[in-house]
């Protein structure tokens, strides 16, 4: 177009450059007011819950609500030794109020995370309050030994921050010292690490075992007439449509040791009848049932993948000379990544969320990272550590989701 | 899958073995399922086969465990409740989703990457943590053991999957379809309810039967924010499970077998209803 | 401190009825309402559904809505509370964990000469009840036991085991073991059968010599065991032999052997018991004052031995014990409580546990992990 040249307008005169600008405006904020209900609900019911939990993570207000006085008074402590009469005298008060409102036993629990006995100091001092009198500080030495150790007192100094790494160190089987420094914890106190590295091994098996089992079953739907693909397509489907715990529960039946399958063995006479085996409470159970449960999430995506591949491709690698192995090798398999990619990482996300399975057929051994959220949100009612360490899952599987997101694009994911 | 006319013998004896192959792994898929069939009408309280059972006495078999469960007000009320909740959240999930895809599947949607990656990660975020984030939010505005936070929370699980179907079903839809009914005439309501929906409608509805079988089927959520009252039936399988497998699970898990087969048969026929109408070749 | 026990004679059947009728109208004026009432499940509460739930639901038109929870009741009376809706009336729970709730705030201070029926014989509660019966929050219903049983058909007859050594012993006893997934128990049986005397027991388990003991000693059987988390695995685990020997609360290895005729047997030595009853969920004293009183009365208790092998925690109740509701058969002699039963026990150290099960279970797990 040349400078000279009118621009070209529309019927009411407005610059169709403007128009459309306008125009593509209008749609796009359409488009918003149209997504914006549901941004809202899944902000609020979804999104800002996930923060929250984050920020417990960190979220230290025991001491500093439970034992202002006490935390004001530890200020000008120099650390060295056992605090003075002030100090203990603020503490009494701040266990006398917290005794009459009923709320030290937060503060109980959250000392004892850091060392074992501070429970019982607290209620147990708090119990024999009522007839405590000055000096404080023998009072107190007498009434739990914990208060007459150093290291007591650095722990309420340390914990007076309204916030906390402590419960990501635990979620790492780190801790720190009296003095603030990081350390592992005792070797016989480990356990998160390695269970979040048994999780993504055995993530990671499950996923090579979907698609060993997958890949056959994607390639033989994807070059079968449609009339029997459709067909044995619904026997991918069913298992994805029935009830996870269904299909937890058929394993349980036929894995158990008095299950269908030792049944069968020993029948057979495959085995003994004292000599079953153990399939089902370990490792053994937690991957076959999975596989089985995540198997038609990875047939799926290579099944969308194969399909586009044209026949033709294959007989043309045949006609040029190829041995069947090196031309599926060097022509198919290579089309195919991006279906294994897609369905890899999809299996490999879900398989590290995964509760409740693990959770009924892992028994000890076969139990995953989630197991410990599970288990600290419901019994050991540590929510700060559950929250951690459900952060630290949560990391790992919104890393992959955007590995994903940018191989694959979400938009892309069928079901079904 | 034909054997080409060239294969060699090798080659033919490698096809069968992979049929073989296929067959043993599509036994794998199904088998488990239909294990449990059988089983459920054992006349003993086990888990197994029993001898009266493998020689076809009729002794061996019964309808126990199914009068047990239709007897029971617990497994009773327990499936009340995963109607009640199912039902709502789908309603909620599918009218927000479809109204959001809608939006998604406008050529002018600002950030639609960022946008459907959130959209979507109820689908991804693992449920325990989901579950552990909604109970410490729910529980502080007064949602945990209300239906209302049940539902809430199975509405957020299911929308991933309204927004997926129901976006798919759109970008295959042939947007000059809307121009036409426009230069015909049609005002935007007009077009919607007679162009659009037809055409959406069997995208809309798989996306609701995934969300009813989303909140169907989900246990962590519900075993942490809900009450004694929202009881549902995944709970009431989990904890039997957990507790005392009595072959009662089995005759639940035969009927939610049959269950999932009518929702598969029922999206089956839909699928192949919105391809006709798109004229898509299935596939 | 009284032994448990001790016995009462029963100071005239006459007592019993006076008391009742007083009752009959006490709860009279009593609008009917629903209890949602938390126990744990299984036999124990098919044992509190006869022996108290009926009863009143039969007296009041109440009606009372069982919810199996009390594994996980620290947690759901914690977030019910902050939920600021709680739904629960009444809690079956363990001394423990009342003292962690009540320590929060979450349940209610119980005042128990008030709040509670006296003894037939005018005894107050305070004196009826058990040794530790009673805390600040709590008012315990039962003694019960955490024992190791096992299939009797898994060994032959001149060589079933007795001792808790024998469960450690691998070679002359082969098989599976379920115990519990969690230190308590465990820890104080390992010290046990490596020779520990039982008064030493929790004394040797505040130091790390007695720790690394105790997990040396379970490293003996770790391959066998099988971990089970719910107290209605082991009887299956035992049923369906997918284990020889099972650690479990005392009342279900019964209720098997009873109910279902399992060929299960009871190793009582080194016995850990320990109490359980009710907590009242902070606000809800009002609502569950007339059934909290009527179910630990002294004849509540003992009926509710009638169906379950858990020894009354009232002193008073002991005598009332009579039969199995079900097929006859004489109680006593499978009570914790029952002298022979009883000569090798271990009473639950909590404040021990309240301490150092933090610690512990991390440890434990950390050990099952390696």
């Amino acid at each position: 177009m040349s400078d000279s040249a009118a621009p070209l307008t529309t019927a009411d005169g407005v610059p169709l450059k403007v128009s459309l600008r306008r125009a593509v405006r209008r749609s796009k904020f359409k488009a918003l007011l149209l997504v914006s209900p549901l941004l809202l609900f899944l902000g609020i019911a979804f999104v800002i819950p996930i923060f929250e939990m984050l920020s417990r993570s960190v979220a230290n207000p025991e001491v500093s609500t439970s034992l202002p006085r006490t935390v004001a008074a530890l200020e000008n402590w120099d650390r060295q030794a056992l605090p003075d009469e002030p100090v203990f005298e603020a503490l009494v008060e701040d266990l006398r109020e917290g005794q009459a409102a009923r709320n030290l036993g937060l503060l109980a629990s959250r000392l004892n995370y850091e060392r074992s006995g501070m429970r019982s100091a607290i209620n147990r001092t708090a119990r024999g309050l009522g007839s405590m009198e000055p000096p404080y500080r023998e009072a107190m030495l007498d009434a739990h030994a914990r208060w007459g150790e150093l290291d007591t007192w650095k722990l309420i100094e340390r914990e007076s921050s309204p916030y906390t790494m402590t419960y990501y160190l635990s979620a790492l089987d780190r801790h720190l010292t009296p003095d603030g420094e990081i350390t592992m914890a005792p070797d016989n106190q480990q356990i998160h690490v390695s269970l979040f590295w048994r999780t993504f091994w055995m993530s990671g098996l499950i996923t090579l075992m979907t698609l060993l089992l997958g890949y056959p079953i994607a390639f033989l739907l994807a070059n079968l007439p449609l009339r029997h693909s459709n067909l044995l397509m619904i026997l991918v489907l069913l298992p994805f449509w029935t009830s996870l715990l269904v299909r937890t529960t058929t394993w349980i039946a036929i894995l158990q040791s008095q299950g269908v399958l030792n049944d069968m063995m020993v029948f057979l006479g495959v085995i003994a009848d004292e000599a079953r085996w153990q399939m089902i409470h370990n490792k053994i159970g937690t991957v076959v049932a999975m596989t089985h449960i995540l198997l038609p999430f990875m047939i799926l995506p290579l099944y969308s993948v194969m399909k586009t591949i044209p026949p033709s491709y294959m007989r043309a690698a045949r006609s040029l000379g190829g041995r069947p192995f090196l031309c599926f090798r060097r022509v198919y398999f290579p089309l195919t990544i991006p279906g294994i990619a897609a369905g890899g990482i999809l299996v490999f996300i879900l398989s590290i969320g995964y509760y409740i399975t693990p959770a009924l057929v892992g028994g000890q051994s076969g139990r995953f990272i989630t197991n410990y959220i599970a288990y600290h949100m419901q019994t050991s009612l540590n929510w700060g550590l559950a929250a951690a360490i459900a952060s630290i899952l949560l990391f790992v599987v919104v890393v992959f989701y955007l590995v994903f997101n940018r191989l694959v694009g979400v938009d892309k994911v069928k079901l079904g | 899958m034909a054997i080409p006319s060239y294969a060699t013998r090798g080659e033919r004896i490698w096809h069968y073995v992979f049929l073989g192959l296929c067959a043993l792994i599509f036994l794998f898929l199904v088998g488990p399922l239909l294990v449990i069939i059988p089983l459920s009408f054992n006349a003993q309280p086990y888990f197994t086969f029993t001898q009266e059972m493998l020689t076809f006495d009729p002794q061996g078999y019964s309808l126990r465990w199914y009068q047990d469960f239709f007897t029971s007000s617990r497994w009773l009320n327990a499936i009340k409740n995963s109607f009640i909740i199912g039902i709502a959240s789908t309603i909620l999930a599918t009218v927000l989703g479809t109204i959001a895809a809608l939006g998604l599947s406008s050529r002018h949607m600002p950030a639609r990457g960022v946008i459907m990656a959130l959209l979507i990660s109820p689908m991804i975020v693992p449920l325990i943590i989901s579950a552990a984030a909604m109970f410490f939010f729910f529980s502080r505005i007064n949602l945990a053991q209300t239906y209302l936070g049940v539902i809430l929370a199975h509405t957020a699980l299911g929308i991933p999957f309204v927004v997926i179907t129901v976006t798919a079903t759109l970008s295959s839809f042939d947007t000059t379809l809307i121009r036409a009914a426009h230069s015909l005439g049609a005002n935007p309501t007009r077009t919607f309810f007679k162009v659009v929906l037809p055409l959406v409608t069997p995208g809309v509805v798989s996306g609701a039967l995934f969300a009813f079988i989303t909140s169907f089927d989900e246990v962590v959520v519900v075993l942490f924010i809900a009450g004694p009252e929202q009881r549902t039936m995944p709970i009431q399988m989990w904890s039997g499970i957990r507790e005392q497998i009595s072959p009662t699970i089995l005759a639940v898990a035969t009927l939610l077998v049959l269950l999932s087969m009518l929702l598969l048969t029922t999206l089956e026929l839909l699928r192949r209803r919105g391809e006709r109408l798109r004229g898509l070749t299935p596939g | 401190m009284k032994p448990i026990t001790r016995n009462r004679a029963l100071k005239g059947a006459g007592i019993a009825v006076a008391g009742l009728s007083a009752l009959a109208v006490a709860v009279s004026a009593h609008a009917q309402q629903t209890l949602n009432i938390v126990s744990w499940g299984g036999a124990y509460s098919m044992s509190q559904e006869r022996a108290y739930h009926e009863p009143w639901m039969e007296m009041t038109g109440d009606e009372i809505v069982n919810i199996d929870r009390s594994a996980n009741a620290l947690a759901g009376l914690r977030s019910q509370s902050q939920a600021g809706n709680v739904t629960w009336d009444l809690v079956d729970m363990l001394p423990a964990d009342a003292m962690i709730a009540c320590a929060e705030g979450l349940i209610e201070p119980l005042d128990h000469d008030e709040l509670l029926a006296d003894a037939p014989d005018g005894t107050p509660p305070s004196e009826d009840f058990v040794d530790g019966a009673l805390g600040e929050c709590f008012v315990a219903s039962i003694v019960y036991s955490n024992i190791v049983g096992f299939n009797t058909e898994m060994f032959p007859e001149d060589g079933q085991p007795s001792t808790i050594e024998d469960v450690f012993d691998l070679e002359n006893y082969p098989g599976q073991r379920a115990l519990m997934r969690r230190p308590i128990n465990n820890l104080e049986w390992a010290l046990i059968a490596d020779g520990v005397d039982r008064d030493d027991v929790y004394d040797m388990l505040e130091t790390e010599e007695g720790i690394e003991r105790a997990f040396a000693k379970l490293d003996t059987i770790k391959d066998n065991v099988i971990w089970w988390e719910e107290g209605a695995q082991p009887p299956q685990l035992l049923a369906d032999r997918e284990v020889a020997f099972a650690s479990a609360y005392n009342g279900r290895i019964f209720d098997a052997m009873v109910s279902e005729n399992q060929p299960f047997d009871i190793i009582w030595d080194a016995q850990v018991f320990e109490l359980d009853g009710w907590v009242v969920p902070t606000g809800k004293l009002d609502k569950v004052r007339d059934y909290l009183y009527f179910a630990t009365d002294t004849q509540r208790l003992a009926d509710q031995a009638q169906y379950i092998s858990y020894g009354p925690a009232r002193l008073s109740s002991s005598d009332l014990v009579s039969t199995h509701a079900e097929t006859g058969i004489e109680m006593t002699p499978h009570m914790p409580t029952y002298e022979p039963n009883f000569a090798t026990a271990i009473q639950k150290d909590d404040e021990f546990w309240a301490d150092y099960l933090d610690e512990l279970s991390q440890r434990f797990d950390a050990w099952l992990a390696q």
